[in-house]
């Protein structure tokens, strides 16, 4: 039988935007000039992980589901060029993205259930815009499935997965039943890259749209939070800039003026 | 019955660090009567320690797979601890099990965490206020927890615990609930570094990928036993495979709050001062002039780590006789 694969994949503004043109203004966040927003990195994370898995199982299939208001097609698309079989976008004005996790769940959930034979959803540890970590968790408590975090390894087989989990201080192995929810981390290694044949495959692809018309919602919960205020954090710190002569001699007068603070 | 509720744990036989603070940050609050969950072998004797920390109710969990750490069972126990003690305000820590336990607990009573908090407060209403960074750090949100149950996870070491009052009383009762595991641990391997613990150094000596390989990180350790600290990385050195991911300091690593903080060859991304941004003093050693790092250290070197470091560690050597 076919493992049927689901990898959640956020569309985020891009991490690596130099703080200088970050901007915060009236409760949003936004990027200065033409900065392409991008796969949250964990996020491909687990489109990888997802296809080696494929690789090790033969007959698999690996569906795409992202949540959101927008998308730019080249950038969300790039899962598929990676290697993923069909990308289902999950479109509506309701599915803004916001620090209250509840809709996102709400909408993954329904899409899966409505997939309908999925075995596993594999996704990201945490996106790189609310640092939330908690979508994946949520989806599995509403799906009353298994859910195993923070892998840098997954394996399928007989009917179960295995995770090897990173710990701050070692790795553990825990094995959960199928239907299952992993989380990925950036230790499962580097993504693979698109080659041209990927690409090309997925420009022809069309996703799959669904809005909230076609997902059954019924039940979801309130929103669990108010966005009071969202700000640049203030940097209270004033730098000291040791020089010296050359290089070494900054050195030496650094250590030099850490006793004199009596840090040393 | 309790206003709030802590989900604790314990650690060495005492409530964790983390669970005082949980205590102290809902006493701070004015939260009201303080329940705290403790599972683990040692949960009995814990218990007065948590009770001189502040708690007013302590929830007992000895034996089972709660008490062994398995998140379902955690779960299904903080679930049972929420009922019985009618709390309004649950609040959790970001450490390696509340970070799964917090948000799942959350999904299960109908709402969501408020993850990572570096401050937790009431407005007047007595609706929760949680502050937490977002966007890995380049921004700070703060929410007001809406619906009948408000659920938060405050990061470790951002605020202080109470000084123990061994006069306080409280009540210890064991908890009664129904476990439900499915996701087991199979094998669980410590790669235990040696020499100070990371997380409780009082010196870190980190290198980030500005040190250009695996080797000058015995530079680092060679600084760092010298002042009795620990050796830590940003994540583009423990991804390089420079260090092992252990070692790794930021928002998905460890936190770290040591009187010296000294970054070699760190830029100095949000993401890596989340976890250590609460040092008393930070050094920045960086060719880059204009490096992040050096809005954020108390004291900078802008300058080739290869010839800074060495003369550090010789005067160092000299001032230390």
């Amino acid at each position: 039988m076919t493992l049927h694969i689901v990898v959640t994949a956020k569309q985020v503004l891009d991490p690596e935007t130099p703080l200088s043109a970050f901007n915060v203004a009236d409760n949003a966040v936004s990027t200065a000039g033409n900065i392409p927003p991008v796969v949250n990195g964990y996020d491909e994370q687990a489109v990888e992980a997802a296809l080696r898995i494929k690789e090790a199982h033969g007959d698999a299939k690996v569906t795409v589901l992202s949540c959101g208001t927008d998308f730019a097609l080249d950038v969300i698309k790039k899962p598929l060029a990676m290697g993923a079989d069909e990308l289902v976008l999950l479109q509506d004005a309701a599915f803004e993205n916001s620090i209250d996790p509840t809709m996102a769940v709400a909408a993954l959930t329904a899409a899966i259930r409505k997939l309908g034979d999925v075995d596993l959803v594999i996704s990201g540890r945490q996106a790189s815009d609310w640092d939330n970590a908690q979508v994946p968790l949520g989806v599995a408590e509403s799906l009353g499935w298994a859910v195993a975090t923070i892998g840098r390894k997954v394996d399928v087989q007989d009917g179960t997965v295995r995770v090897e989990r990173v710990l701050p201080d070692g790795h553990e192995t825990v094995e959960a039943p199928l239907p299952a929810v992993v989380t990925v981390s950036n230790e499962l290694g580097t993504p693979r890259y698109p080659n041209m044949r990927g690409i090309m495959a997925a420009r022809r692809v069309q996703p799959t749209v669904w809005t909230v018309a076609d997902l059954d919602l019924d039940g979801t919960a309130s929103p669990a939070f108010e966005l009071v205020s969202l700000k640049k954090p203030e940097r209270a710190v004033q730098t000291e800039m040791i020089t010296g002569d050359d290089d070494a001699d900054a050195g030496r007068k650094l250590a030099l003026r850490l006793r004199e603070e009596r840090v040393l | 019955m309790a206003d709030a509720l802590i989900i604790g744990e314990i650690t060495d036989g005492a409530p964790a660090s983390a669970t005082l603070e949980g205590i102290a940050a809902a006493r701070r609050m004015g939260a009201g009567q303080v329940a705290v969950l403790l599972p683990g072998a040692d949960a009995a004797s814990a218990a007065s320690a948590a009770i001189a920390g502040g708690a007013d109710i302590v929830y007992t969990i000895v034996d089972g797979p709660a008490a062994d750490g398995e998140f379902d069972a955690l779960v299904d126990a903080a679930q049972a601890a929420v009922t019985l003690s009618g709390a309004r305000y649950v609040i959790g820590a970001k450490t390696l099990t509340g970070r799964d336990v917090m948000p799942r607990l959350a999904f299960r009573l109908g709402t969501a965490l408020a993850s990572d908090c570096s401050v937790v407060s009431l407005d007047d209403s007595g609706r929760l206020i949680a502050t937490r960074p977002v966007y890995g750090g380049n921004a700070e949100a703060s929410v007001a927890c809406l619906g009948s149950v408000a659920v938060a996870s405050l990061r470790p070491k951002s605020v202080d615990a109470l000084e123990p009052d061994t006069s306080r009383i409280g009540e210890v009762s064991p908890l009664a609930f129904e476990a439900n595991v499915r996701t087991r641990v199979l094998e669980r391997v410590e790669e235990a570094g040696e020499g100070v613990r990371l997380e409780n150094a009082r010196v870190v000596v980190s290198g980030g990928r500005g040190l250009g390989g695996p080797e000058p990180f015995d530079s680092l350790r060679e600084l760092a036993n010298m002042l009795g600290g620990a050796v830590g990385a940003s994540r583009a050195a423990c991804d390089a495979g420079w260090v092992p991911s252990g070692y790794q300091v930021g928002l998905t690593g460890k936190t770290v709050t040591p009187d010296l903080y000294i970054a070699v060859g760190i830029s100095g991304a949000s993401q890596h001062m989340a976890g250590c941004s609460n040092s008393r003093t930070l050094v920045a050693i960086n060719k880059d002039a204009g490096a992040n790092i050096f809005k954020e250290a108390r004291f900078g070197v802008a300058g080739d780590w290869q010839k800074v470091l060495p003369a550090f560690m010789e005067q160092l050597h000299e001032l230390m006789g």
